[in-house]
């Protein structure tokens, strides 16, 4: 059960060409150091009739290498672009990084239209966090929602390694991205009275639930499990529910079980191992997406990825600036890693992903880690960890 | 018989209740009556499911300790009137009015189509604005997660289950999430009070103002003014999603959380879970003219009326209204008992991994509390 399911997801969904996405997720915790090289040949191939069969998936590729747009962000974005920029470039794989200033200070109108252009050009991006200020409306919500990034994929699986209360989770949660809670609609009625809508959608909602179900069959798990709130909410969640559960119908062969997010929360602390795939509307998923990355080791080795039917966008998984611990070099690279691993992966470089992914986690293994992992390295010796790891692969 | 509908909007028709300011001279009279000795009547709405049955364990467990209160049990059914409409029984009503106190099992929600909650009702009519739930890790319990010690309050009148909800065309529906300055000052002052009276040492407030900029950002606003009037606590601001991640990490470095409706209900559901689940969370909701404390998990259909039911949720969850009535002592000598029989695995109910009925469990308490 490995990283090549990713450009299988691809693949079975460039075929799919309805409201399928590009591409499925899976943290690189999913691989695990013995891959078969078989598969990755398949992904290639897949790769290119996926850029042929042109519209679901336009990943730039010029010469033969991919131009990706990357986004810094702010806090611990850049410092740790850099080291995926260095790591990138020592495992030789064929990215070339269009850089794209946008930051929390630097984000205007045109900033932002700059951004959302070259990530269209490229297909593909690779993003760090922009914080928001207060004042300001957030421009990563801002960013998915004009790139219609409408799911967003993260793989929770237990790392060797990594220490965590538990062992053997593996959840794939999948989050609607563009609208519900985060739509972005609030007014004051009168000073005092602040309304905020929520907005549920039977079009989103089916087109979230369909991804989770075609992921399922593709990455070969077997229950979908739906979070929400209908009971207090009945309209709203009821609608994503009820359409949830239609969706369902046409995929027998997976199970399809519903669970209320309260409830969820405590099952995930008590039993996570019960989860498979989890499909929610978007705050539900924020907060169970990081309550599930949580679980597995936190923020440092959690990879995020904003699917659409056109666009992707990789992200660390659970989408912190980090801003204290900002220039300090105590951050953990290995998230971004691993969600750059995915993102070769999603590009069809199965190959260097593996490797990439190998790298990493052998890494954690070994005892190198930076502090939020208990561990008394810095950023730059895992950095240099990683990279030592892949010379030797390469054989210099 | 009544026969409940869960057709009508209960809102509705529940009556205008603890809202009179003279319902609260009389509580406080009661109060002081518990308090310098005499006998304090309360409301008790056992529930459905399992709701009876511990709540009789609760009251045997209060007579074996004999705590000086007298109950006024009460159910709150919904019953059909003489006009055909279906209302909360008078007698309810007229209790709680009077009494000012309350505590409550398990009632019943449909999920989906159907009439609000219940519970929402109740919490709305009776204007309960704070919900108080300590988290704390049970010594004899163990749970993956050590030395939790944090209470989250949450605020319980407005936010996201303002039940506002419409379908602005087909497939489009719409839920709206209500703010207000007041609701917001009100427990977020809640709040700080509760930390200085409770010896707690820092407030957390907890949010999503990068997403949801107005209406976070004027709880934020609220909360941040409360701080500076309470200097002698210490004050932090979260993102709930960092919030999440942290707590599943290391929940010791949270004290008292304070937060919207919906986050609070997940937050706190997330907290119990920590510790051992709701079968042992005590929970208060505060108004500003008296308390209902209650159990906060389900009515179990699956295991009503077979013994085998945990009274713990309810009965801490009477050991806090034993506090909030000044009845520290009594409160602090059940609390023991109750906590020492977990402890004690042979006497735990089946939830708990133990093999006692619950009239065993309760049994077991009345011996140490008497």
């Amino acid at each position: 059960h490995s990283a090549t399911s990713v450009g299988a997801i691809r693949f079975a969904c460039n075929q799919a060409r309805s409201f399928c996405s590009g591409g499925g997720g899976l943290s690189a915790a999913a691989a695990t150091a013995t891959e078969s090289a078989g598969s990755s040949g398949a992904s290639l191939q897949h790769a290119d009739q996926g850029v042929e069969a042109g519209g679901i998936l336009n990943a730039a590729k010029y010469g033969g290498r991919h131009h990706v747009s990357l986004i810094p962000g702010d806090g611990i974005g850049p410092e740790l672009m850099d080291s995926v920029k260095t790591i990138v470039n020592v495992a030789g794989s064929p990215i070339d990084f269009e850089e794209i200033p946008l930051s929390a200070e630097r984000g205007t109108d045109e900033d932002m239209r700059r951004a959302i252009l070259s990530i269209k050009r490229n297909g593909v991006g690779l993003k760090g966090n922009l914080e928001t200020f207060e004042g300001m409306t957030s421009k990563n919500v801002q960013l998915r929602t004009k790139l219609d990034l409408f799911a967003y994929v993260q793989r929770c699986k237990s790392i060797e390694g990594v220490p965590s209360r538990y062992s053997d989770i593996d959840i794939l949660v999948i989050r609607e991205n563009t609208e519900g809670e985060y739509s972005q609609l609030e007014h004051f009625n009168v000073p005092g009275v602040v309304e905020s809508f929520k907005i549920i959608t039977e079009a989103k909602s089916r087109q979230i639930a369909k991804f989770a179900f075609d992921t399922a069959i593709k990455t070969r798990r077997h229950r979908v499990t739906a979070v929400h709130k209908a009971n207090i909410m009945k309209l709203s969640d009821g609608l994503f529910l009820d359409v949830c559960r239609d969706v369902a119908r046409d995929y027998p062969s997976i199970e399809f079980n519903d669970v209320i997010v309260d409830n969820c929360c405590m099952q995930l602390v008590a039993r996570p191992q019960q989860f498979d795939i989890m499909v929610l509307p978007n705050l539900y998923g924020n907060i169970i997406g990081n309550i599930a990355a949580g679980l597995v080791g936190g923020p440092g080795v959690a990879a995020g990825m904003n699917i659409g039917r056109k666009y992707a966008v990789f992200e660390a998984g659970t989408r912190n600036s980090g801003r204290s611990i900002r220039g300090k070099n105590i951050a953990n690279p290995s998230a971004l890693l691993l969600t750059t691993a995915d993102m070769l992966e999603y590009l069809g470089d199965a190959e260097d992903a593996k490797k990439l992914r190998n790298a990493v986690l052998t890494v954690l293994r070994s005892g190198i880690r930076t502090p939020d992992l208990g561990g008394s390295s810095n950023t730059k010796e895992v950095v240099d960890a990683v990279v030592q790891y892949l010379l030797q692969v390469r054989g210099h | 018989l009544c026969q409940p509908s869960y057709k009508m909007p209960s809102h509705q028709l529940l009556l205008q209740l603890m809202k009179r300011p003279s319902q609260l001279l009389q509580a406080s009279r009661g109060l002081s009556a518990a308090a310098a000795g005499g006998t304090r009547t309360v409301t008790l709405i056992p529930g459905d499911g399992i709701g009876p049955e511990i709540s009789n364990s609760v009251k045997k467990i209060f007579a074996a300790a004999k705590v000086p209160i007298a109950w006024d049990e009460v159910d709150v059914t919904p019953v059909k009137g003489p006009d055909g409409q279906f209302r909360i029984p008078q007698k309810a009503i007229d209790s709680v009015n009077k009494h000012g106190i309350g505590l409550k099992g398990p009632l019943a929600t449909p999920v989906g189509k159907g009439h609000r909650s219940l519970n929402l009702a109740l919490r709305k009519e009776f204007n309960l604005y704070a919900n108080v739930r300590p988290c704390r890790s049970l010594e004899g319990y163990p749970t993956p997660y050590k030395n939790v010690d944090l209470v989250t309050i949450r605020e319980n009148t407005e936010g996201e289950y303002s039940g506002i909800e419409h379908i602005i065309v087909d497939g489009v529906v719409q839920s709206i999430k209500l703010i207000t300055e007041t609701a917001s000052r009100r427990v977020a002052k809640f709040a700080f009070e509760f930390a200085l009276r409770e010896g707690r040492r820092k407030v957390t407030a907890v949010h999503k103002a990068n997403i949801m900029r107005l209406s976070d950002g004027l709880f934020l606003k609220c909360c941040r003014e409360e701080a500076h009037k309470h200097p002698g606590v210490e004050f932090a601001e979260a993102y709930l999603d960092t919030v999440c991640l942290n707590m599943v990490q290391d929940p010791t470095q949270f004290d008292v959380l304070v937060m919207p409706n919906l986050y609070g209900d997940i937050l706190s559901d997330l907290c119990a879970g920590l510790v051992g689940g709701l079968g042992v969370t005590p929970s208060g909701n505060i108004g500003e003219s008296g308390a209902i404390f209650e159990s906060v998990h389900g009515t179990a259909p699956d295991i009503a009326g077979k013994d085998l039911a945990n009274p713990t949720a309810l009965l801490l969850s009477g050991v806090m209204m034993l506090r909030h009535m000044q009845l520290g002592e009594f409160a602090d000598r059940i609390e023991k008992a109750c906590l020492d029989s977990i402890g004690d695995g042979r006497a735990r109910t089946k939830d708990l991994g133990g093999g006692a009925t619950c009239s065993q469990f309760t049994d077991t308490i009345c011996s140490r509390v008497a």
